[in-house]
């Protein structure tokens, strides 16, 4: 029973993680129709940038999280203005291959910039772990945690409340008439793009804080494909849902199975089993939107 | 060049290489392929074999993707089944190469038709997912499924032989692999030709109007699943025979990237244009490995800037491409020969 717990209360960290990665590509795809393949790398950029700031800037770590998400705003404007818009409208293929291709350049320069080590941050977060019932939960987990919810309220409000995020719902319902209405629809697609990489910093930082960096943390983006899957590839609701409960499925998932097969790792495979599942099952997932096409 | 080219019946129209100059250029490049273990250095030969191997799944994947239209983030794994199968096929029952190639091809297609499937209810990005998890999962499989695939030390296997002649030596593979590869291009560019190859181009350009001229959409998507996966399998089988060793990181994800991009490259839809691409994407990182070997002589940290040029190099010629050249290497071959369709006199 406490292991079931322990499980399921590390699944729901992890799942928060997930969400918010997973926020981030829900915005550029509803708005764009872009799967966006680079996220894993713009994350990266996200956890390096705070890094560069705290470290060899000094910089407080609000002030460093300010200056990444400033950093993955200009990075996500400059990739939508340079190399998805004159790829839009364009096959699929296309633009799922370039955003891989994005990805690939990414991960280059990270490694020249920053070179292939191992960082970890400086310490952010008090030690002491936190105890929940029977359950001791590690702070190092706890407090990334918070503060990926903390980032997912955020970005609730800017969506609900402000005249930015409004007209960004407008255009990803229909483009058609909130270019009507006077909405600039490529100004929109740029700040969704904007947003996009700032969530994606955001979530880099919390998982650069619990398990460090480096130019490999992007391998992480991969996971979020039964997320938005689960949840609805273009339900901002749906990835947050979904998020934990792939969070919850890994872990236990991971947590029983895992003593059983000799080889291990079925964390890794068993959210994409489900994927499939899920595909030929519900393939717009629990909150997409169903698209009927009867072959 | 190719002026005064007048056809007399419908099977010289429909031939597949309709002009002098075509046929001379298939000539001299069939003579070049023949003669080329015989100038080039060993390392060159072994390049040649990869890109062989690897043109062999890149083709595959252009009769799925580039022909048929059905985007597959899996390819990797069905080679992995192919070799797999094939090396299982040579060590547990001791069959020679000549059965255990296409023992592989098979286990990829039968492998295909089963992840085929979803294609019929899901499309476009959503089957890209699909396949997705396709890719994991079956390299999951290849890693921990330790009674058949030996995990992660993977299964040794010996050369393959022909009524005593074994292919040992890498020039020797290379004459296998290589009339291999001629044979499967061939057999492509053919395909193209027929009902199934037709009902393939019509499924990608509208799936409802190919349904609606009596194309069984299910059937057909299924079909090219099937053909695209044996075409990996096979190259897997020779992969095999090739590397003498087959282990899980042999097929990752960055494959099944490697094999899109020779696609997008060569260009999506043609035969040739699969030849240049891979031959190009295979290329590309070996020239940029030479360039790093000279500048290393001049400063001695050049080597630790390879890895991450290398994956720049990647990344800009997928985005360079698909951004300014969508046709591909192709495209830029046909501008060129048109060119010199009435060369050396003017249009």
């Amino acid at each position: 029973m406490e292991l079931l717990l322990q499980l399921v209360l590390s699944g729901v960290v992890t799942g928060g993680i997930y969400a918010l990665i997973a926020i981030g590509f829900v915005v550029v795809y509803k708005a764009t129709r872009v799967i966006n393949f680079a996220t894993g790398e713009l994350m990266m950029f996200g956890a390096f940038f705070a890094w560069t700031a705290m470290t060899s800037a000094g910089a407080p770590f609000a002030a460093a999280v300010a200056a990444a998400a400033l950093g993955a705003a200009l990075v996500g404007a400059a990739v939508e203005r340079v190399v998805l818009r004159p790829l839009m409208g364009q096959r699929t293929i296309s633009v799922i291959m370039v955003t891989i291709g994005l990805s690939s350049v990414f991960r280059g320069i990270a490694q020249i910039v920053w070179s292939g080590e191992y960082r970890s941050f400086p310490p952010i977060f008090p030690r002491r772990p936190i105890h929940l019932g029977p359950v001791l939960l590690p702070s190092r987990q706890v407090y990334p945690f918070l503060l990926a919810l903390a980032a997912i309220a955020l970005l609730w409000l800017l969506f609900r409340f402000t005249r930015t995020g409004t007209a960004m719902r407008a255009t990803a319902d229909d483009q058609a008439t909130a270019f009507g209405m006077g909405i600039d629809i490529r100004r929109m697609f740029s700040f969704s793009w904007m947003l996009a990489a700032v969530t994606a910093a955001l979530a880099g930082i919390v998982i650069g804080t619990i398990g460090g960096i480096s130019p490999q943390l992007g391998a992480v983006g991969l996971r979020i494909f039964p997320v938005v899957i689960l949840g609805g590839l273009d339900s901002v609701g749906g990835a947050l849902v979904g998020g934990m409960v792939m969070g919850v499925l890994e872990n236990l998932a991971g947590g029983y199975l895992d003593p059983l097969l000799p080889g291990g790792g079925v964390k890794d495979v068993v959210p994409f089993a489900a994927l499939v599942l899920i595909l030929m099952i519900r393939p717009y997932g629990l909150f997409g939107t169903r698209e009927i096409e009867r072959l | 060049m190719r002026i005064g080219d007048f056809k007399e019946s419908y099977a010289a129209d429909e031939a597949l290489f309709r002009t002098p100059t075509a046929r001379a250029g298939l000539a001299a490049l069939l003579a070049a392929l023949a003669l080329f273990p015989l100038v080039a250095g060993e390392y060159l030969v072994y390049l040649a074999n990869l890109v062989g191997v690897l043109a062999i799944g890149a083709l595959g994947l252009n009769i799925l993707t580039g022909y048929t239209g059905q985007i597959s983030l899996g390819h990797a794994a069905f080679m992995g089944i192919g070799s797999y199968a094939a090396a299982v096929a040579q060590t547990r029952f001791g069959a020679p190469f000549w059965i255990a190639v296409p023992a592989g091809g098979l286990a990829a297609c039968a492998a295909g038709a089963v992840v085929g499937v979803p294609s019929l209810r899901i499309k476009g990005l959503y089957l890209a997912i699909a396949t997705l998890a396709a890719q994991v999962i079956f390299e999951w499989i290849f890693t921990n499924w330790t009674g058949v695939t030996g995990g992660i030390r993977g299964i040794n296997v010996a050369p393959a032989s022909l009524l005593g002649f074994r292919f040992d030596t890498d020039v020797r593979t290379y004459y296998l692999v290589t009339a291999v590869a001629a044979l499967h291009a061939y057999a492509a560019a053919n395909l193209f030709r027929t009902r199934i190859g037709r009902a393939f181009v019509a499924v990608r350009d509208r799936d409802l109007s190919a349904e609606l001229m009596g194309v069984n959409l299910f059937r057909t998507k299924i079909l090219a699943f099937m053909i695209s996966s044996w075409y990996a399998g096979i190259a897997g089988g020779l992969f095999v025979y090739f590397a003498k060793v087959v282990t899980p990181e042999s097929f990752p994800l960055t494959l099944s990237i490697q094999y899109l991009a020779m696609i997008i490259v060569g260009g999506l839809g043609t035969i040739q244009g699969t030849l240049y691409g891979t031959v190009f994407v295979t290329l590309v990182p070996e020239a940029l490995r030479s360039l790093t070997q000279v500048a290393q002589k001049i400063s001695p940290e050049a080597m630790s800037w390879f890895h991450p040029m290398k994956d720049i190099l990647f990344g800009a010629m997928i985005v360079g491409f698909l951004v300014f050249e969508p046709h591909g290497l192709a495209e830029i071959a046909n501008r060129i020969r048109r060119f010199f369709a009435l060369w050396p006199f003017p249009k």
